[in-house]
């Protein structure tokens, strides 16, 4: 079983648009969103909720006002300045509990922290593992972890060929939670300034984690001298530009459709590159 | 005053609209941007700062003094991170799971834990044209950017005009570089993406209490659920930026909105004038 993840860095560059088609292109595989604080694969996908699970994850200060001698101490030696005024605030409480060790009249007790919910769902093109995490919580890596994790074992259960991740935007936590142990990595980028920017810090994160490569550079028309600059930077890098897409407002029509692109309307310019860049991926993905 | 602008959704114009109202704003009045998205920092490749000073960003991690040690193993029972590991022998630290929380270094009862920083990213700031700039960077590979946003958020100097350039998502970096700001700035696109991310960055800030107000940009087309929600939720749309293949190449050159169409300077003076009113007022969207 073989494990795409698709990420971009810079965000809004066409990730998930690019994972809903490649989902109903794809034979045999699993779908995963390991976007899990601002996801969007299901509203191409429209899942039907088969299973929703909670997550409970790290925990949080709450102090007893009746015991608390408001020495003071606790605030003082917290190193996230999560306590003032006696009261913790859990927005800022990194569930370190070194308060709660510390407080010399035990008034201070640590308490699990629900931080999401996950889900197995049905959709259209086979089933997805999903998540959401709560409103300004932490811990989106363990989350992405778990949708992985899951993800896994339904693949090897149904002896499933593929899992395609939808990342999330960035290089940190969640994505490297998302990156290790793939076994390949797409690089959705746009041929903006920040857009290579971004790809160049994402590529040093694959390295990182030695998972492979392949760039699709999306909207390559919107500066074709950015994007001569994004293949000669992948040339020098040993990396394989894989697809190169238009822009095309076709893609936001399909989204407002709910459909991906590749269904919406399969012989487009757009749809084609992306047919063709999934012969590419599943040809890699089968060949190592 | 702190004003910070975020998204949710990646890629919908942050960064235009934080470089743009920055730049708009530098003649009028003294102006900070602090760049906070540490994991794909984009405003100086806009702004062009000349960075005149640096600073590394450390998590203070444990160092165990073998000589001292007794394994009794406390550290690794109140460590909330998993990043100590007692063997009979030995002690292990795994610095990147560590959170720099300091309970291990206060409680060993030996006194055999002292704290080292290990050097995760850095923050760099300077002069970009007559604008005040700050910007955090974490390193390749590293997992963490709550710490940098951190210190990148301690050089805000608030007696001017802070704008901070807010990471895309809605978990504990996107937190940490928000709270404590005056007004919230939230940049959609009207395409599902990005009204359903609007939604839960809406959820975020105002669980942190601050009046907000949305940006609509590429706006146009059919689709219209981003006004209709705004509309009853009372939240203001302050600006509307029309959808124009002249303002992305723009964009892609690395050249913010505002210098390279001076005439939208007015729109973003505006832009904050309505701001200003707002806070003022006290009317901010704060109503549930």
């Amino acid at each position: 079983m073989k494990e795409l993840v698709v990420l971009s860095g810079k965000g809004g560059t066409g990730k998930t648009s690019i994972v809903g088609s490649l989902a109903a292109l794809a034979e045999d595989k699993i779908l995963a969103d390991c976007d899990v604080d601002a996801a969007d694969l299901h509203l191409l996908l429209e899942p039907v909720v088969r299973q929703k699970n909670e997550f409970w994850s790290g925990q949080v200060a709450v102090i007893d006002g009746e015991k608390c001698t408001q020495c003071g101490l606790c605030e003082e030696l917290c190193h996230f300045e999560a306590i003032k005024d006696f009261t913790v605030d859990p927005v800022s409480c990194e569930g370190c509990g070194f308060c709660c060790h510390i407080c010399p009249v035990e008034a201070i007790t640590m308490k699990e922290n629900l931080s999401g919910h996950w889900f197995i769902s049905d959709t259209r093109y086979g089933p997805l593992v999903h998540a959401r995490l709560g409103i300004a919580q932490e811990n989106s890596g363990k989350l992405v972890a778990l949708v992985r994790q899951q993800a896994r074992e339904m693949a090897e259960k149904q002896g499933a060929a593929f899992i395609i991740s939808d990342g999330p935007p960035g290089i940190g936590c969640p994505v490297t939670s998302s990156l290790s142990g793939a076994s390949l990595a797409l690089l959705v980028t746009e041929p903006t300034l920040s857009g290579i920017h971004d790809l160049e810090r994402v590529i040093g994160v694959c390295r990182h984690f030695g998972v492979p490569a392949l760039v699709c550079i999306n909207k390559h028309d919107i500066n074709e001298e950015n994007s001569r600059r994004i293949e000669d930077y992948c040339r020098e890098q040993g990396i394989e530009v894989a697809a190169r897409i238009p822009f095309d407002n076709i893609v936001t029509e399909a989204m407002v459709k709910s459909l991906p692109v590749v269904q919406y309307d399969s012989d487009s310019p757009v749809s084609r590159q992306i047919k063709r860049l999934w012969q590419n991926i599943a040809g890699r993905l089968s060949a190592n | 005053m702190i004003i910070s602008v975020a998204s949710g959704k990646g890629g919908t114009g942050k960064t235009l609209v934080a470089t743009s109202l920055a730049f708009s704003l530098k003649s009028r009045q003294p102006v900070q941007l602090l760049d906070c998205d540490v994991e794909e920092p984009n405003d100086h490749i806009f702004l062009k700062p000349v960075i005149t000073q640096k600073e590394a960003v450390c998590i203070q991690v444990p160092k165990v003094d073998e000589e001292k040690c007794t394994h009794c193993g406390l550290c690794a029972e109140i460590c909330a991170y998993n990043a100590i590991a007692v063997l009979p022998d030995r002690v292990m630290v795994f610095p990147e799971l560590c959170h720099g929380c300091g309970a291990c270094s206060y409680l060993c009862p030996e006194k055999a834990i002292t704290e080292e920083g290990r050097e995760t990213g850095v923050v760099e700031w300077g002069d970009a044209d007559g604008i005040d700039f700050v910007q955090g960077r974490i390193n390749v590979g590293e997992a963490m950017a709550p710490p940098a946003i951190r210190q990148v958020r301690e050089r805000a100097n608030a007696d001017g005009v802070v704008i901070i350039d807010v990471p895309p998502g809605t978990s504990c970096p996107v937190v940490e570089a928000i709270k404590g700001s005056h007004f919230c700035l939230l940049v959609t696109e009207p395409t599902p993406f990005g009204f359903n991310d609007l939604v839960l960055a809406v959820e975020t800030v105002r669980e942190l209490n601050i009046p907000l107000a949305v940006v609509l940009n590429r706006a146009g087309g059919e689709y219209h659920k981003v006004e209709e929600y705004c509309l009853k939720e009372n939240i203001p749309i302050l600006l509307t930026i029309p959808l124009d293949t002249g303002i992305a190449r723009i964009y892609s050159r690395g050249v913010t909105l505002a210098e390279g169409m001076p005439e939208t300077q007015e729109m973003f003076i505006l832009l904050w004038d309505e701001i200003r009113k707002i806070l003022d007022e006290g009317t901010g969207s704060l109503k549930r």
